[in-house]
């Protein structure tokens, strides 16, 4: 059986939402168009989790205006501990509910054309381009129900453009905080490297909300254009109350690479998408991912790749923790296309688990419709090794502290390729938490 | 007061119903280095394993008390506390753990919350150490004993033994998968160690580790339990003739703990 949900939110308002923002006349109208669409197509089928009864609905579309912030120290400190305490950083933006609270980017790079702004103030300033790329190369708006209905109703996120032969050494950085607990995120991150480009881009998801319900609808599209590389990191950290539907693509072009190291620390129910087309020859990704589940949560996550172009190479690491009584399903895909030559597909899903009660499976799926490739996978759900228990604690370490480093070892090969590190530790104390 | 005394009394101990010891007794005392040597198959690396509580084994009858206290029925961790400490013949890899992290965590274990040893103490004394038996630094950034070689992991075994300082150490054969170079440089490792205080149980196969470290007794194991015990004499003795002149004197036939039929 399944529920009709009915929209909360219909054109009168969504156009008046549009036009408060000042928006482009073509976002108007894709956002009509989508909110048609959204009535007649269906939810997203993930693989073995069943959200029919997950709250899509229950939300807060338009929170209160986030205050500004005028500095560091009127942060709460558990948004403190996202920043590098010893330096400036200078390329900052903190989001505030659906506003602006913070945005810093050096100066130099503004002069050399770098974009990294709101996408409300990107729509308004850099409509072309943003038009160029928004639901175009990579997620599109008809995909099923929830995309549809995050480009009716999308009200936050980020844009960054690096022009042609632009390098930018220091990482961007965005923290997108969920201060209202009913406030909904429908965050739209749109991050396009031009071509010889590269850029190290970092984005904390965070809220606190147990009791009271809503909905982050996120959709995150990463263009990097010929010969472009750049390195994405992501931790999301959404509370309880919070039910997720993050999807995050990637797009190669011509000898281009995108690295992908997330962590995926989510406390409410999540569906997480990660995808990367290797559209253009001899282009490459590595997605690496951690998760943790713990409580009563269900998760799905997908990592997957698609080789398109000929020598393109695609890995994918996926490892989960798992406690209490949390379900999750790690789908790790590689998909080769006929023509897709001389291309690599490798994949690698590791489970942990830590208690009777918790359930998580490892798909690991190769879709081959060309000869002349390589790919491999390895996949494995299991519990902590007593011979390392035994090993670690034979020198005196507790249980307690033995089955912690086997768990941050475990976690290590994604924590690790964290780009900034402040957010490597947080991700480590995060994990901390979920763990004990 | 001359250290620790760790006594073994009567130990029987099964792996999934098979009988492996059968009614092992042997006393060391602070400053005293036993071997207990044996053929393959006569029980000593279980003797090791089941003093320091590897979870396949079950101990059906007997005791191991160190300084009076019950080991049997502590807490692996619990017993490394206590003093103890085995270096093992197979010590598990690790990923993710990096070597030096892991000796802090095992230092830190053994001291009292709020005193932890200082990471620039830490490094000095590891650095130290790794110089001492000749190890590449490097070694304390890689994860624990992930890809190394038969020699680094008997390196870092006797690494760790050197920085824990135990009052009772049993190694495992120690010596096994050894060029001479390496034999010598974890020999010389676990001399310097030796003084009044340190107890010391060397499980070896081969005389040639005796070269180096001159054992005060040697027990011969057969049949899962300690049949012959002498001075250093009898591993020289052990080394020239082999086990089949023990095997008569005592009417041994087949030396093993259990045949298979």
């Amino acid at each position: 059986m399944t529920v009709e949900t009915k929209l909360p939110y219909d054109k009168d308002y969504i156009t008046q939402f549009s036009q408060d923002k000042n928006e482009p006349d073509w976002m108007r109208e894709l956002r009509l168009q989508a909110l048609d669409q959204a009535e007649s197509l269906e939810m997203p089928k993930p693989d073995k989790t069943n959200i029919s009864k997950w709250n899509f609905s229950n939300f807060k579309h338009d929170a209160a205006k986030g205050e500004k912030i005028a500095s560091r120290d009127q942060l709460p400190e558990e948004i403190l501990d996202f920043l590098d305490e010893k330096k400036d950083q200078e390329n900052l933006l903190i989001q505030r509910n659906h506003s602006v609270a913070y945005e810093a980017l050096a100066k130099e790079l503004k002069d050399k054309g770098v974009i990294f702004t709101d996408i409300h103030t990107a729509l308004r300033e850099h409509s072309d381009l943003v038009k160029r790329y928004y639901m175009k190369d990579a997620v599109s708006v008809d995909e099923h129900r929830l995309t549809a209905l995050h480009a009716a109703l999308m009200n936050g996120g980020v844009f960054v453009y690096v022009p042609k032969n632009v390098q930018i050494e220091e990482p961007l950085q965005v923290i997108f905080w969920q201060e209202d607990p009913e406030a909904s995120m429908f965050n739209h991150v749109l991050v396009v490297a031009d071509d010889n480009s590269s850029l190290t881009y970092v984005e904390n998801y965070f809220s606190q909300n147990r009791e009271q319900e809503t909905v982050a609808n996120i959709v995150t599209e990463v263009i990097a254009n010929n010969n472009a590389q750049i390195s994405f990191g992501g931790v999301d950290n959404f509370a309880e109350g919070t039910t997720t539907y993050i999807n995050r693509r990637g797009v190669t072009y011509r000898d281009a690479r995108i690295e992908w190291a997330l962590g995926q620390m989510n406390d409410g129910n999540t569906v997480s998408e990660n995808v990367t087309h290797l559209v253009g020859e001899n282009s490459w990704s590595n997605a690496k991912t951690v998760s943790v589940g713990r409580g009563s949560q269900s998760q799905n996550f997908t990592s997957k790749i698609v080789h398109f172009g000929k020598f393109t190479e695609g890995h994918i690491l996926q490892h989960g923790v798992m406690k209490g009584k949390a379900r999750a399903i790690f789908n790790g895909i590689g998909k080769i296309e006929h023509g897709a030559s001389k291309s690599n597909a490798v994949q690698e899903s590791r489970v942990l688990m830590l208690s009777e009660k918790a359930r998580g499976d490892a798909n690991p799926i190769l879709l081959i419709d060309e000869d002349d490739v390589e790919a491999g996978h390895a996949a494995s759900v299991g519990r902590v090794d007593p011979l390392q228990m035994y090993y670690l604690m034979s020198r005196g370490i507790s249980r307690h502290e033995a089955e912690r480093l086997v768990i941050h070892g475990f976690l290590a090969p994604v924590v690790n390729q964290l780009p900034i590190e402040s957010v490597k530790n947080q991700l480590r104390q995060v994990i901390e938490r979920k763990v004990y | 007061m001359a250290g620790s005394t760790l006594e073994i009394k009567n130990l029987h101990v099964e792996i999934e119903g098979n009988k492996i010891l059968n009614g092992v007794n042997l006393t060391i005392n602070g400053g005293e280095f036993h071997a207990v040597m044996g053929p393959n198959g006569t029980g000593k690396s279980t003797l090791a394993s089941a003093i320091m509580g590897h979870p396949s084994f079950e101990i059906t009858e007997g005791s191991v008390l160190l300084d009076g206290e019950e080991v049997l029925e502590m807490e692996v961790d619990e017993r490394a506390k206590a003093g103890l400490f085995l270096g093992m013949q197979y010590p598990s890899e690790i990923s993710g753990v990096t070597t030096s992290d892991f000796l802090r965590s095992s230092i830190n274990a053994r001291r009292e919350e709020g005193d932890e040893i200082p990471l620039m103490k830490f490094i000095k004394e590891m650095d130290k150490a790794l110089d001492f038996l000749e190890i590449d630094k490097n070694m304390a950034q890689r994860y624990l004993n992930e890809g190394f070689s038969g020699g680094e992991k008997k390196r870092n075994e006797i690494l760790q033994l050197m920085l824990l300082k135990p009052e009772i150490a049993i190694l495992d054969e120690i010596d096994s998968g050894l060029d001479i170079d390496a034999l010598k440089v974890v020999s010389k490792g676990i001399n310097k160690l030796r003084d009044e205080q340190f107890g010391c149980l060397i499980i070896t196969h081969y005389q040639r580790l005796l070269n180096y470290i001159t054992p005060d007794k040697v027990h011969v194991m057969m049949q899962g339990r300690v049949v012959k015990s002498g001075g250093p004499e009898l591993a020289k003795r052990l080394e020239a003739e082999g086990y089949d002149w023990i095997k008569q004197e005592l009417g041994i036939e087949d030396e093993n703990v259990e045949q298979e039929v």
